[in-house]
């Protein structure tokens, strides 16, 4: 694991744009468990609360319009960081016709693919080949040097076959991918223990031959200092790149569940603690920001949410009547081509 | 000089290359090895860096193929064997099929499915996967039968923008031979009634149009006239063309090579009773594969799929209802 051989001082600017889209993330995420929970999101609501550090410092050590990040269900800091926008989630959320999704797909399935942002399905671990694809893509075109794809999933991803089949390729391949492993301790229900069997899931870099980088995923000065360096080997073209975060959820798996598989012990230890709360202390006591000026941002981003929220919730759901019932991209049936001969019978 | 199929195939790999630089292929074996039926032979040496061998693993090619197509490449995978593509599965049907419908951008990908049965190959190297991926919305299943169609419905299926699950037969590899691979180039979406008759018609696609037609040679000598019809892509189902021969003949048998539950014979069967119930004069038949896995040994396996045989005894009982 790289030291922090920086320091927080001259990396200001950084850790400040990750506040900002650590807050600005908890804030739109507890204004959308309160219109889950005023039935006013139909579907699930999956929130990354206690991952925001890690999300958010990914998201921001990467360049928008360079870049691929590939975010999971609990990177809307991360999503926010990459330049995604308000109302990209709230139109999302609330089944807005205007959406990138336009209520074919909702909450967390949503994306740019064509800005870099490729929109995840439900199936853990697809998205690691995906953004190899992308990368990979971009080295035939001859413009992939300096640029970087990011993916992240959780402890419970790390078991499925896609998993290992997307990273293997991506190390044979040599590409610059950086996957984020936010070890929240519980896949849904299913701790650990009955997850994997090594002692830390670090360990499968090796295995892998990429590198590998543990952190304290509630410590935004260690994230920032861990996340940017292993972002900047990928860039450097020392290959993939695996940081596992460890941290605790501290929500239900989606807002129906409230998680009461996970014991109080966990919660009151040291993963348990609140990394908005342990990052706003850095920053103030680094120097970074005034308590004051963290208030302000809080009514700043609260106002943002407010209007992102009013917007969707005023603006058309999608009309069966006027859907454009085809899966399909190519309208048939197709035109017979110039150098078509009459068919053979009649 | 002839044309085999498998040459229609590498032929038409080579021409995609050469003419499209967002074409590369990825799949095991396939660089200097020249893949494990050598449909890209010599390709990896032709074009340096557009032919890569990949590690055995499905799902990460197709996944990888997907990204790459997000950024604009025409990727062509391979698939060892069809059956392998079951490890594929989740990201042909749930990634690459779902995106143009959630997103709005499409995802041109073709995946190339060496099909069906050969002699000594048994359950894992002998599956026909098309009714599984038709399906799902948002892909496109194609099914040749003929050289000409292997390379033309080959080069279509990389212009299209939607993701197309390309089915080679893998019998007809080395056994179908044609002058040339020129051919009437119908547009994909559109059968083609290979054979004219009046008294019963057969819907078949890849290998079984085959059976079908030396089925339909054996009843011509007791003057019976079997209409033949080759589906060439599965989905989209040219249900017209179909409709319009059962119009003619009044007497339709589905034939494939596919298990027998469901699929594109019953697809076929439904449709056209649904749509052209008045057309009939007997009640549609279908024949397919037995509802057991693919079997190792010759005599099992030429007993599992349709055969002239088993075809001529299903169009008798048709004949003669």
């Amino acid at each position: 694991m790289q030291p922090y051989t920086d320091g927080p001082v001259t990396n200001r600017d950084f850790l400040r744009s990750v506040f900002h889209s650590m807050l600005r993330a908890r804030i739109l995420e507890n204004k959308l468990s309160s219109l889950y929970k005023a039935g006013k999101i139909v579907g699930g609501v999956y929130l990354g609360r206690g991952q925001e550090a890690v999300s958010a410092t990914l998201g921001t050590a990467l360049i928008q319009g360079t870049d691929f990040f590939a975010p999971l269900i609990r990177d809307q800091a991360g999503r926010t960081a990459f330049g995604e926008s308000m109302l990209d989630c709230t139109r999302t959320h609330l089944g807005s016709i205007e959406g990138p999704m336009r209520g074919r797909d909702g909450n967390v399935h949503r994306g740019r693919p064509s800005m870099g942002m490729p929109v995840m399905i439900s199936h853990l671990g697809s998205q690691v080949s995906v953004v190899a694809g992308m990368l990979f893509a971009k080295r035939l075109q001859g413009t992939l040097d300096g640029r970087v794809g990011a993916t992240s999933i959780g402890d419970g991803a790390s078991s499925t076959g896609a998993f290992h089949e997307g990273l293997n390729l991506a190390a044979v391949e040599k590409l610059p991918l950086v996957l984020v492993i936010a070890n929240n301790q519980f896949a849904y229900s299913t701790p650990n223990q009955r997850q994997f069997a090594c002692a830390d899931l670090v360990e499968k870099a090796r295995g892998y031959g990429i590198g590998g980088f543990a952190v304290d995923g509630t410590d935004l000065l260690a994230c920032a200092s861990v996340i940017t360096e292993a972002v900047r080997r990928a860039r450097e073209g020392q290959g993939p790149q695996m940081i596992v975060a460890r941290l605790l959820r501290l929500s239900g798996h989606g807002e129906h569940d409230d998680a009461s598989y996970v014991p109080a012990e966990f919660r009151k230890g040291h993963y348990g603690r609140d990394c908005l709360e342990v990052a706003m202390r850095q920053l103030v006591e680094n120097g970074i920001a005034t308590v004051d000026e963290i208030f302000q941002w809080q009514d700043q981003f609260a106002d943002e949410v407010q209007r992102a929220v009013a917007q969707a919730q005023q603006e058309a759901a999608p009309d069966p009547y006027h859907e454009d019932w085809t899966a399909l991209a190519t309208r048939f049936p197709l035109p017979l081509s110039p150098t078509t001969a009459q068919p053979v019978f009649p | 000089m002839s044309v085999t199929y498998i040459d229609a195939i590498r032929e038409a790999q080579e021409t995609l290359l050469r003419e499209d630089p967002r074409v590369f292929l990825y799949g095991q074996d396939i660089a200097t090895f020249g893949g494990a039926f050598k449909a890209t032979k010599g390709l990896a040496e032709m074009f340096p860096g557009r032919v890569f061998d990949s590690p055995i693993s499905e799902d990460a090619m197709v996944g990888l193929a997907v990204g790459a197509a997000i950024e604009g490449m025409r990727p062509i995978i391979e698939m060892q064997f069809a059956d392998f593509s079951s490890i594929a599965f989740n990201q042909i049907v749930n990634q690459a099929a779902t995106h143009f419908y959630r997103t709005g951008m499409p995802i041109p990908i073709t995946v190339r499915l060496p099909s069906g049965g050969t002699p000594g190959s048994g359950p894992f190297h002998s599956q026909s996967m098309e009714g599984i991926y038709a399906q799902y919305p948002g892909l496109i299943v194609l099914t040749p039968a003929s050289v000409s169609d292997a390379y033309h419905m080959l080069i279509d299926a990389v212009a299209l923008d939607d993701p197309v699950i390309f089915c080679e037969h893998k019998f007809l590899y080395r056994w179908l031979k044609s002058k040339s691979i020129n051919g009437d180039h119908l547009p994909i979406g559109q059968a083609r009634i290979i054979r004219p008759g009046k008294h019963a018609t057969v819907v078949a696609y890849s290998a079984m149009v085959h059976e079908a037609v030396r089925a339909a040679d054996r009843l011509q000598q007791d003057g019976w006239e079997i209409e033949v019809v080759d589906l060439r892509s599965v989905k989209p189902l040219d249900i017209d063309t179909v409709l319009a021969s059962v119009a003619r003949t009044g007497r339709l048998l589905a034939l494939g090579e596919a298990f027998p539950w469901g699929g594109v014979t019953a697809e076929v069967v439904s449709r056209v009773t649904e749509e052209g119930f008045h057309l009939l004069d007997a009640p549609p038949q279908r024949l397919n594969a037995r509802d057991t896995p693919v079997p190792y040994h010759p005599k099992l396996w030429a007993a599992h799929r349709p055969t002239p045989e088993s075809i001529c005894q299903a169009l008798r009982k048709l004949l003669t209802f």
